[in-house]
């Protein structure tokens, strides 16, 4: 499609704060009357997004397109896009009225006028107040709320408060409407009937809505597309259905819905090996990679195990059972791993039952890696291994088959040539299984916090991150909360290391 | 019962001992002892005679003007300062903050005496004899700022951070969102800070003493206010009896004042908003 196409697009976003990059390479088309909708934890850098798109922040680098046009650099107050703010933000010096007139009395429309000459010129003139009267009224009268136009902001309930924020902000008709997380601060009940009537409302008025929230049921509930963030990156854009029944990765899963995952090996063409079982699937991936798997609670089949039951099937014992009105949740075990499972039906705690998946309810994704890959790392002086601030005693005789490391700390080759490592540039890699996490800091190699954690079944991926923004993913028993500030303790030994470049440009005589 | 009883006296004790001086004074502006204390029968001669006292006259319109000068230029000056540093990066506004605590609780003969010695020396530089009603404007002005500042800036605190992006999103250039939306928002903060700077210029004795020149309706004499004034004539003599007229005429027309804004308060919230077309 040519860029004229979309209403907006954002080319190349990033966004920095001193050393911080809080959105990273933004690349985003929307087209018109879409309601588009950013999801994320908090700190994904949703909110800046919106925010560069208001004009309140500047991109350190990249475009924002409007209709074609760069409006990159355009202060908020000339751009028609209008913000229903997270706290709503009402004046309370004025009543709705005069909060929702506030945009049209300071607007000034362009209008024709033949001067004296007999030239057409374009003027501009403010509304006249029974515009604004017209148009005010208007508006109130789609949020529900004609007759509190005389009523003082701080006397207005918070769905009321609401209302008037959204009519202070389309009243202008702009082009996008953006929202911050607009329901944030609503109660439950109050928040639901506000998802239906903003989605009824964006159906009548016709313009884009770009929607910023944490609460993922509510972007499935209202989006036509869900981009989903995580540390600034976009990880999936994608209607509702796709984004829940097919994630691209092990975080989309876990943040939309809930979900079992799995790793799981590719073990043959369209077979699926997670466990302990071969299963039929859809997604063609290459022979014996690995992938992580994810089914859908509700895509859990269960039928009661009669008798001795037939080993060839896949059995599980049901652990827990939860009633949750129109369904039950089950926790069945298979072996070590737990299985979610969601029916209508009622089956017996302790008993057990086959646990079947349709191989189109097996969502494959790609695994974003299978091991924790270091490029930036380097070997110091005393051929300690440095990845960031961390230091490791490494065993760098695995760069050279045969090879010693002698009294001067020269590495010594088969053949007796001599290699300085000081300052080499290396590829270090480490096995999540090789990567320890112990509680507080000071007690391993590295300092950092918890910043994601994901049930695999029979055990957690836990992700790591050190103030210097390195990661380490790590497989674990034990239960890890997101924000633990805990420490890491690698095996040195377990550590591989990878020259860049070759081995002669270090040899000395 | 008795805890009522003397939950009731001590208030009336409160109420007399803040009013009492208060009426004692007016009572007696309607005598014409040149005495204080003195009962020479009623009259309201004290009332003709204080219009027709040239001197205090002269002293009270200088002190006026003095006053809202000084108060309208420390407001404005006071208010756009705090708003600047509200809407700083954090280290400039605590040193802000901090820089303007210190005069509020600086002693003002310090005030006083560090204006005067900056006016001799620039004078110096300058060769020019600096004191005038100006160097008493600056004087009153630098006494005020640091009140204005401490009572708008809380107003600014209670102020929902986002309603001056709010503003600029709706189509206001920035000085509109400063005009429309935040000034509105802390104006209660804005007048009682050029209330306060009224009031303290009013009767301020130690910097109007050090910095006042020649100038205002003394002409060339040194500007005489009613502090300056009721200062030089206590040193020769009594104080003169007019200034009981005058002090019961200011007592008055503040309490009519306090009544007539609370009175406007009032219609205001009564009032019926007419303008809906249809």
């Amino acid at each position: 499609m040519a860029e004229k196409d979309y209403i907006i697009s954002l080319q190349g976003v990033t966004k920095s704060f001193g050393n911080n990059t809080v959105v990273d390479d933004f690349n985003l088309d929307i087209a018109k009357g879409e309601f588009v909708t950013f999801l994320g934890p908090s700190g994904c850098g949703k909110t800046t997004t919106l925010r560069m798109i208001a004009g309140f922040e500047t991109p350190t680098s990249g475009q924002i397109l409007l209709n074609g046009e760069d409006i990159t650099r355009i202060p908020p107050h000339k751009r028609p896009i209008n913000t229903v703010f997270q706290r709503y933000a009402l004046f309370p010096h004025l009543d709705v009225y005069d909060n929702v007139a506030f945009g049209l009395k300071l607007k000034k429309i362009p209008y024709e006028k033949v001067n004296k000459k007999g030239e057409t010129v374009t003027k501009y003139r403010h509304f006249t107040r029974q515009e604004i009267d017209e148009k005010v009224m208007r508006a109130l009268k789609i949020i529900d709320l004609e007759d509190l136009e005389n009523r003082d902001i701080s006397t207005l309930s918070g769905g009321q408060q609401q209302r008037v924020a959204i009519a202070r902000a389309i009243v202008n008709e702009p082009e996008i409407l953006l929202l911050d997380e607009p329901l944030g601060a609503l109660d439950l009940k109050m928040r639901k009937e506000m998802q239906l009537e903003l989605k009824d409302m964006h159906k009548k008025i016709g313009i884009t809505f770009i929607y910023v929230t944490h609460d993922q049921e509510e972007a499935l509930t209202m989006s036509d597309t869900i981009v989903v963030m995580k540390d600034g990156v976009i990880q999936q854009v994608g209607n509702p259905i796709d984004i829940y029944n097919e994630p691209v990765n092990a975080f989309v899963a876990n943040f939309i819905g809930e979900s079992n995952i799995y790793n799981a090996t590719m073990v043959g063409k369209l077979k699926v090996k997670f466990l302990n079982r071969v299963f039929d699937c859809i997604d063609d991936f290459p022979l014996n990679e690995k992938v992580d798997v994810v089914v859908r609670p509700e895509d859990v089949e269960m039928t009661p195990v009669k008798g001795e039951g037939d080993d060839s099937r896949l059995k599980g014992k049901i652990v827990t059972k939860i009633f949750k009105g129109i369904h039950y949740e089950y926790v069945l075990m298979v072996g070590k791993s737990e299985i979610v499972a969601q029916s209508t039906k009622d089956y017996a705690q302790d008993s057990f039952v086959y646990i079947d998946v349709e191989p189109e309810n097996i969502q494959i994704m790609k695994r974003s890696s299978t091991e924790n890959v270091y490029p930036e790392a380097y070997l110091d002086k005393n051929n300690k291994l440095i990845i960031s601030d961390a230091e490791f005693d490494v065993d760098i005789t695995q760069l050279l088959k045969g090879s010693h490391v002698d009294d001067a700390l020269y590495l010594i080759g088969p053949d007796g040539k001599k290699y300085d490592l000081d300052d080499a540039d290396v590829i270090a890699s480490i096995d999540f299984n090789d990567v320890q996490i112990v509680d507080g800091h000071d007690n391993g190699n590295v300092n950092g916090t918890v910043v994601e954690t994901i049930y695999k079944g029979d055990h957690y991926a836990v992700l790591v991150r050190t103030a210097e923004e390195e990661d380490y993913i790590l497989a674990t028993d034990d239960t890890w909360n997101e924000g633990d500030l805990v420490s890491v303790i690698v095996d040195p030994s377990k550590i591989r290391l990878v020259l860049k470049g070759d081995l002669s440009k270090y040899e000395v005589e | 019962m008795v805890k009522k009883i003397i939950g009731r006296c001590y208030i009336y004790l409160i109420l007399i001992l803040m009013y009492l001086p208060v009426l004692v004074l007016i009572a007696f502006s309607f005598t014409e002892a040149t005495n204080v204390g003195e009962w020479t029968g009623f009259s309201f001669n004290l009332f003709p005679r204080l219009f027709q006292s040239e001197e205090i006259m002269t002293a009270l319109a200088n002190t006026v003007i003095i006053a809202i000068t000084s108060a309208l230029a420390a407001t404005i000056l006071g208010t756009l300062g705090a708003i600047g540093a509200f809407y700083s990066k954090k280290r400039a506004r605590e040193a802000i903050d901090l820089a303007t605590q210190i005069p509020v609780v600086n002693a003002e003969i310090v005030v006083a005496f560090s204006l005067t010695v900056m006016f001799v020396f620039i004078g110096n530089i300058i060769n020019v004899y600096m004191f005038s009603f100006w160097t008493l404007l600056v004087g009153h002005i630098c006494l005020s700022i640091p009140f204005v500042y401490t009572s708008v800036k809380p107003k600014l605190q209670q102020m929902d951070p986002s309603l001056y992006e709010a503003a600029l999103d709706l189509g206001a250039s920035p000085s509109k969102a400063l005009g429309k939306v935040i000034i509105p928002e802390i104006m209660p903060g804005v007048f009682s800070g050029f209330l306060l700077s009224i009031t303290l210029s009013l009767d301020d004795f130690i910097v109007t003493a050090f910095t006042r020149g020649s100038g205002l309706l003394s002409g060339e004499k040194k500007i005489e206010t009613l502090s300056t004034l009721i200062q030089a004539k206590i040193k020769k003599g009594p104080i003169p009896p007019e200034m009981r007229a005058l002090t019961t005429i200011l007592f008055v027309v503040v309490i009519l004042a306090v009544i007539g804004v609370s009175i406007y308060k009032n219609r205001q919230d009564k009032k019926e908003k007419t303008r809906r077309a249809f």
